[in-house]
């Protein structure tokens, strides 16, 4: 039987590739699975637009994006990477030149969200609009819903947040979407797989005990529950504790470093100070 | 006839960025380089805990995070005091940290961004996106070495992945390590996560010296022209970086064309924007001093990135720089590796200004840093402090100034009441993309593409391979000028 080739644009907005560089890091596919292999039995991803790793450039990838939004309406997913600037029309992100003109990362959110067949928000910054749209957000950076809802689409949007995103979340939610479609993926109330976001930090992390006795670290490099050190466990759903990074071997807490809530939509602004003590009140 | 041509976007870098130039009688003419995207970093930082800026400004770039979580600690331990008391535990951790990001940056650049220029991917593995569209006719490796080096290609995703997993185990993870903060590193050098990290060390020095150094060497050898192709502005400067306990590996230095030697100061750093989008009333000042005011609709500008000079001159950064700059200040072992590969080919060190040259330079640097990580992990003490207590200081100024794979990197901070008051960055695509400054002198990328001969007007390999030989951190867009007048028909890239 022929594979089904989902064909993939993936669009990098006000971001640092730190996403997409993470998804190189996946393990169990490897990238290069990714990339060139069925994913799953009969079903493979074609990754016709990254403006990291496509061979081609200027005016005839420009026309892939074109094709495809003309072209191939309802058949391809749509990876958004980066947060989307809206400030001056857009004026302070462009992706390339489109008849002549800048082609704002806005533009083409907007212009490739409405005709794909499902919209993946990869990372904080796509997802809830994260470091770029912190405070004062100079550029006035959106995450993909906020555009989303304001221009009306309704094309489905999947928010995958991390700062960056964990190579795994990606890659298992995407299976999941190949295995069994889209509508029985279980999003919680931000649209989040509750496969990898259904659980606090806390409630699995290895210095939970530490927490219960209360030894906390009262310095960096100290043993003990980071609480007091501005650990953001208590409030972040992900599962790092259990899956870990990079191939399994560390994780921020398990390196000493409080967790920062980077898959939370208050990363950065209400998860700050970083290296300070904050209530879960003083969260919400 | 002069032409106009827009490539836009180049890929294969990381980031927005877009270039400009004309092309008359085959020859570029005049060029401009331009960044396309602005996130107001230094606008973001104002009012925060100055801690939180290792971690904020890792997140300028996914692809070299620690290299900005290095200049910010830097940064942040001058300010607090704490330069003189960081422990050699911290140092070497620190520098681990950063070199296990520069191989990852630099197998990643040479294999997966900047190869496809040489290499025939669709040879070896037929019509597959990511490898089409590209562009058509010069590709001078086939048959069974083409095939060794699209397989290559693949073996190094296995290996940049590696890089990552080993500066996980001090680093937390990556991209956006945690463990490099003000006063030291979190992570405990145990005796197992040394002999962890060294055994992954292993292999990927096994990839560098028996892969990645003869896979140069043998695309040089194909394409022996671009030994003369992209010049550029032939000045180099260099922070230095990798502190040690002994020192640093990277000397500072500012290097002429004629490989003479003069001082490095950092108070000599400029940064114009009169090409810039930001208020003219910014430019020119050194970044201690420096503002951030976006202006885009400012006339004569046509990039978002500042143009930063030292000394008024137009300068570039990166691997070429730092390994000439320890050549001529006598690094025994970097005049071996670097001599090595100029007697291969029987040229002078005059070449090394070119795009061979640049990838060469960043590939014998791999080897340089991979050889001396072996060092440091033996250099650890695992009963030892990797941490000083810091406490946050009001109304304090520090510098940050250290090496990242693409080049010299530079954090400035001061504070007020506690908090960021002003913080400024330069990255070294800053300086090697930078447009053109106050007195209209082109950016170092710019220079290296003015009198480039052009073959193909359709398929331009000539630029792109000069543009991505400076490994750019921004995606970026390449336009070619019509040489004359402003009418002239715009020659779509294909």
């Amino acid at each position: 039987m022929a594979t089904k080739k989902y064909p993939v644009v993936w669009l990098q907005g006000s971001g640092c590739t730190g996403c997409s560089v993470s998804v190189l890091n996946a393990v169990s596919p490897k990238i290069q699975n990714l990339l060139l292999d069925e994913l799953v039995p009969g079903q493979q991803l074609n990754l016709i637009f990254h403006a990291t790793i496509m061979a081609g450039q200027g005016e005839p990838v420009v026309e892939v994006l074109k094709d495809t939004e003309k072209n191939r309406k309802g058949g391809y997913i749509l990876v958004v990477e980066g947060a989307v600037p809206t400030a001056e029309n857009g004026i302070y992100g462009s992706i390339g030149e489109k008849d002549g003109r800048h082609l704002t990362i806005q533009q083409s959110v907007e212009d490739l969200g409405k005709n794909a067949l499902l919209v993946i928000a990869l990372g904080t910054c796509a997802t809830f609009g994260g470091i770029p749209s912190a405070r004062p957000n100079p550029t006035l950076c959106k995450g993909v819903k906020a555009i989303f809802n304001e221009k009306e689409i309704k094309t489905p949007v999947v928010n995958i947040p991390g700062c960056p995103v964990h190579p795994d979340w990606f890659v298992g939610t995407v299976s999941a979407v190949l295995f069994s479609g889209v509508d029985a993926l279980e999003l919680d109330d931000l649209a989040r797989p509750k496969l990898f976001y259904g659980s606090l930090i806390h409630e699995n992390c290895p210095r939970r005990a530490d927490f219960d006795k209360g030894k906390f670290a009262e310095k960096l490099g100290d043993p003990g529950c980071l609480y007091k050190l501005g650990c953001k466990g208590h409030y972040t759903y992900a599962d790092c504790p259990l899956r870990q990074w990079n191939n399994g071997l560390n994780w921020c807490v398990k390196a000493g470093s409080p967790c920062l809530g980077c898959v939370e939509p208050e990363f950065p602004d209400g998860t700050s100070p970083m290296y300070e003590k904050i209530t879960f009140e003083e969260l919400k | 006839m002069s032409t106009k041509i827009k490539i836009d976007p180049i890929t294969r870098i990381e980031g927005h960025l877009a270039i400009e130039a004309v092309i008359d009688d085959g020859e570029v003419k005049e060029a401009k380089s331009a960044g396309t995207l602005f996130r107001g970093f230094e606008i973001i930082l104002k009012g925060r805990d100055p801690r939180d800026a290792n971690r904020i400004t890792q997140r300028i770039c996914g692809v070299c995070p620690t290299s900005h979580a290095t200049a910010s600690a830097l940064c942040l331990d001058e300010a607090f005091g704490l330069t003189d008391k960081i422990p050699d535990n911290a140092k070497l951790i620190r520098s681990l940290i950063l070199g296990a990001n520069f191989l990852q940056s630099h197998i990643l650049h040479f294999y997966h961004l900047a190869a496809l220029d040489y290499v025939d991917a669709v040879g070896a593995v037929g019509e597959l996106s990511p490898f089409i569209p590209r562009y058509e006719g010069d590709y001078r490796v086939s048959g069974q070495a083409n095939a060794e080096l699209v397989n290559h290609y693949i073996k190094a995703l296995d290996i940049r992945r590696k890089c990552q997993e080993m500066l996980s185990i001090f680093g937390g993870k990556m991209p956006h390590n945690v463990g490099i903060v003000p006063g030291g590193v979190t992570e405990k050098p145990t005796e197992d996560k040394i002999t962890n990290f060294l055994w992954r060390l292993n292999e990927i020095r096994d990839f560098v010296d028996n892969i990645y150094i003869p896979d140069i060497i043998s695309v040089a050898k194909a394409y022996g022209d671009y030994f003369t192709i992209g010049k550029g502005c032939q000045r180099l400067v260099a922070y230095g970086g990798f502190d040690l306990p002994d020192g640093r590996l990277f000397k500072p230095g500012v290097i002429s064309e004629k490989l003479e030697l003069e001082q490095f100061a950092g108070e000599n750093i400029t940064e114009d924007v009169k090409h810039s989008w930001y208020a003219d009333s910014t430019s020119g000042k050194n970044p201690a001093q420096g503002q951030t005011k976006p202006q885009p609709d400012k006339k004569q500008a046509y990039s978002f990135l500042k143009s930063p000079r030292y000394k008024g001159r137009v300068c570039e950064l990166g691997p070429l720089a730092r390994m000439v700059s320890n050549y001529v200040q006598g690094d025994v072992k970097v005049k071996e590796l670097v001599d090595s590969v100029l007697t291969q080919f029987d040229a002078g060190a005059d070449v090394l200004f070119s795009v061979l040259g640049r990838h060469a330079a960043r590939a014998l640097e791999a080897k340089f840093v991979a050889d001396a990580m072996a060092d440091w992990l033996q250099a650890l003490k695992p009963q030892e402090p990797t941490i000083v207590e810091s406490e946050i200081s009001e109304n304090v100024e520090g510098a940050g100034l250290t090496e990242a794979p693409r080049g010299s990197v530079g954090h400035w901070i001061s504070t007020k009441d506690k908090k960021i008051d002003r913080y400024q960055v330069i990255t070294p695509t800053a300086w090697n993309a930078s447009p053109k400054d106050d007195k209209d002198q082109p950016g170092a990328i710019e220079q290296a593409i003015i009198g480039t001969k052009v073959r193909d007007k359709d398929n331009p390999f000539e630029l792109v391979r000069i543009v991505r030989a400076f490994d750019p951190c921004l995606a970026c867009s390449v336009h070619l000028l019509d040489a004359g007048e402003n009418e002239l028909g715009v020659f779509r890239v294909v």
